[in-house]
């Protein structure tokens, strides 16, 4: 049950593919970039649509990154859309320098990340970026739920005008948001109010987390779920609020456990109102295997979850 | 070590404004220049040069820091680029149409700001501010804090690809500014460069120009003895750019080289030049890659440059 259903659900990238076109309809500033990821990132239709408008620079991705920074500085509004390990790990710098220090309206949306390519090896993992990217000054960071999440993380992102790092995801999700869900940084939504345990979760982790908290309510146990959507900057009065009003704080996310989502909702708690927490997520380097069979090794099943979550409670 | 707050310049804190005085002598100066013949081109550049590495030495000295060898090997490039070649208004940073300068070799921001200053970016006086505590003159070019400033350089092996992010957007624009990038020659070294350098070529990308600030010393010894570069000529050629070299003190090859119209190709402008040059005993010398000079140094190099 617990298990990745490759067959059900949504792939975010076809949201972004079909959002980023429609987008580039409107506002003919866009310019999406790549590292010969057109069909990673599905720009097939957008290259069909806007031949001269998809810049892909090959497998090179540190001059992608540069090459979108001096995009923006002619006026046009970049997304960069390559593989988050590769586009965050090999560009790292890039990013820094090019895109948040200079401060260029550039989109770099991480496809693919978490541990969607589990077969391919912990090089094509992306568990990292989260941690990366949120030590980089101003740059926003977001990982939307699902199709009309990342959406919404689009559009704010155009109209904001600031750098901004989004995770694009590959594995199949269900819905969890409102068709009329918006984006705003430092907000987040809470898609179950409880008063025993607050989950904070995001992306891949939110249908998850939902569905733990059924098996959670059956034995009683009720449960406050919140998309953590905005990794950067966090909902500080959600966290507050979890804090005070409930007996324990769990998080939960498809990344490494160090700077991530539950390193950014820790920073909050020791410094606010400190309580109970686990911190529930990718240990170290994965090992092989597909998307669902590491989610489940790491205990981010919907059983794992709760199993998490009553561990937590247990504890004195 | 503790901060005093009270030391910190007021005055340095205080954000870059376009001084409308020093741009209109700069308007007088760009007619002048165009106006003027082949052997009057040369020697206005090479006045205008004069009073730039002067500029440099008080900057430098007032700061107690820099990289006074390799501010004194682009000065005759970046003179020549603001004096008689790039398309600019400096009372309008921001102008769409500007031809675009990235000064990929960050360190040498004292003779980038001491330029930008003499066109009127901002007043000369605020370069008695370079590098204080909270100024915008940052050892490295901060587009948001200094008028003119296109991209933040400092890291190296970052200018030429937004340089080629420029000006493939002119191309998808269809617009006509020009995109010049200057790199130091050991900057070379940084793989990025030649990533971008591929991709130039597979866009044919005519409106940029690289220089190559070729000095021939890194910071700790010559890149021939550390990672050498050679045959460089025939890698830029090889890389599908049309290859130029040139002697980057000579202000009839700059001029020569860098109003050349487009062509369909990438243009790479080896500058063979001496880091120090002006100033005998700084001249080849690895030492003054950020060698501060001494109040008599100081004096002197002030006499050679102006010889």
């Amino acid at each position: 049950m617990s298990k990745v259903d490759n067959s059900v659900g949504f792939d975010c990238r076809q949201a972004f593919a079909d959002e980023l076109e429609k987008m580039a309809r409107e506002d003919t500033r866009i310019v999406a970039v790549c590292n010969d990821s057109v069909g990673s990132s599905n720009l097939g239709a957008f290259r069909k649509a806007f031949p001269d408008r998809l810049v892909n620079v090959g497998i090179a991705e540190q001059n992608m990154v540069g090459v979108a920074a001096g995009l923006a500085n002619a006026g046009m509004r970049p997304f960069v859309c390559a593989a988050s390990p590769f586009l965050t790990g090999r560009a790292l710098e890039q990013i820094k320098a090019d895109v948040v220090y200079s401060d260029f309206p550039v989109v770099l949306c991480g496809m693919s990340p978490g541990m969607a390519y589990g077969e391919l090896g912990p090089t094509h993992h992306s568990i990292e970026d989260l941690a990366w990217m949120r030590a980089i000054g101003d740059l926003t960071v977001t990982v939307p739920a699902d199709p009309d999440e990342t959406r919404a993380t689009m559009r704010w992102a155009l109209e904001s005008g600031r750098p901004c790092f989004m995770r694009v995801g590959r594995t199949k999700v269900p819905a969890v948001s409102q068709p009329s869900v918006t984006f705003q940084p430092g907000k987040f939504n809470t898609l179950r109010d409880g008063q025993d345990i607050s989950i904070f979760a995001a992306g891949t982790m939110v249908s998850r987390a939902l569905e733990a908290a059924e098996y959670l309510a059956e034995g009683g146990v009720d449960a406050r779920v919140i998309n953590a959507a905005s990794i950067k900057p966090v909902d500080v009065a959600s966290v507050i609020s979890a804090a005070k009003e409930t007996k324990g704080i769990l998080t939960v996310e498809e990344a490494i456990i160090y700077g991530g989502l539950g390193s950014a909702i820790a920073e909050v708690v020791v410094q606010n109102h400190p309580t109970k927490m686990r911190i529930l997520g990718v240990t170290g380097l994965a090992p092989t295997g597909s998307a669902g069979f590491l989610m489940d090794h790491f205990g981010l099943s919907a059983t794992g979850i709760s199993k998490a979550a009553l561990e937590l409670l247990a504890r004195t | 070590m503790q901060v005093d707050s009270s030391v910190i310049q007021a005055d340095a804190t205080q954000p870059l404004t376009v001084d409308l005085g020093a741009v209109s002598e700069w308007k007088v100066r760009r007619q002048e220049f165009v106006r003027a013949t082949p052997d009057q081109k040369k020697e206005l550049l090479r006045k205008s040069s004069i009073g730039i590495r002067q500029q440099v030495l008080t900057t430098i000295n007032g700061a107690g820091l820099g990289h006074i060898g390799g501010d004194f090997s682009v000065t005759d490039i970046l003179v020549t680029l603001y004096e008689g070649v790039l398309n600019l208004e400096p009372g309008n940073p921001n102008w769409e149409s500007r031809d675009r300068f990235i000064l990929s070799k960050g360190h040498c921001a004292a003779a980038l700001y001491s330029v930008l200053a003499k066109c009127g970016y901002f007043s000369e006086s605020r370069l008695t501010h370079f590098a204080k505590d909270l100024s915008p003159l940052n050892g490295h070019p901060n587009r948001n804090k200094i008028p003119g400033v296109e991209t933040n350089t400092g890291p190296l092996g970052h200018g030429l690809p937004v340089a080629v992010g420029c000006a493939t957007a002119a191309q998808l624009l269809g617009k006509s500014f020009r995109t010049y990038v200057v790199v130091g020659d050991g900057e070379l070294q940084e793989g990025s460069n030649w990533e971008a350098a591929m991709y130039a070529a597979q866009r044919g990308l005519g409106g940029l120009t690289l220089i190559v600030d070729r000095n021939r010393l890194q910071q700790g010894a010559s890149t021939a003895d550390t990672n050498d570069l050679e045959p460089l000529a025939d890698k830029w050629t090889s890389f599908g750019w049309e290859t130029h070299v040139i002697d980057g003190h000579s202000y009839e090859d700059l001029l020569r080289v860098l109003t050349l119209q487009p062509g369909d190709r990438p243009r790479a402008v080896i500058a063979n030049t001496v880091k120090g040059k002006g100033v005998s005993f700084m001249e080849n010398g690895v030492e003054w890659h950020h060698k501060v000079p001494s109040a008599a140094q100081y004096e002197a190099a002030m006499k050679e440059v102006a010889a």
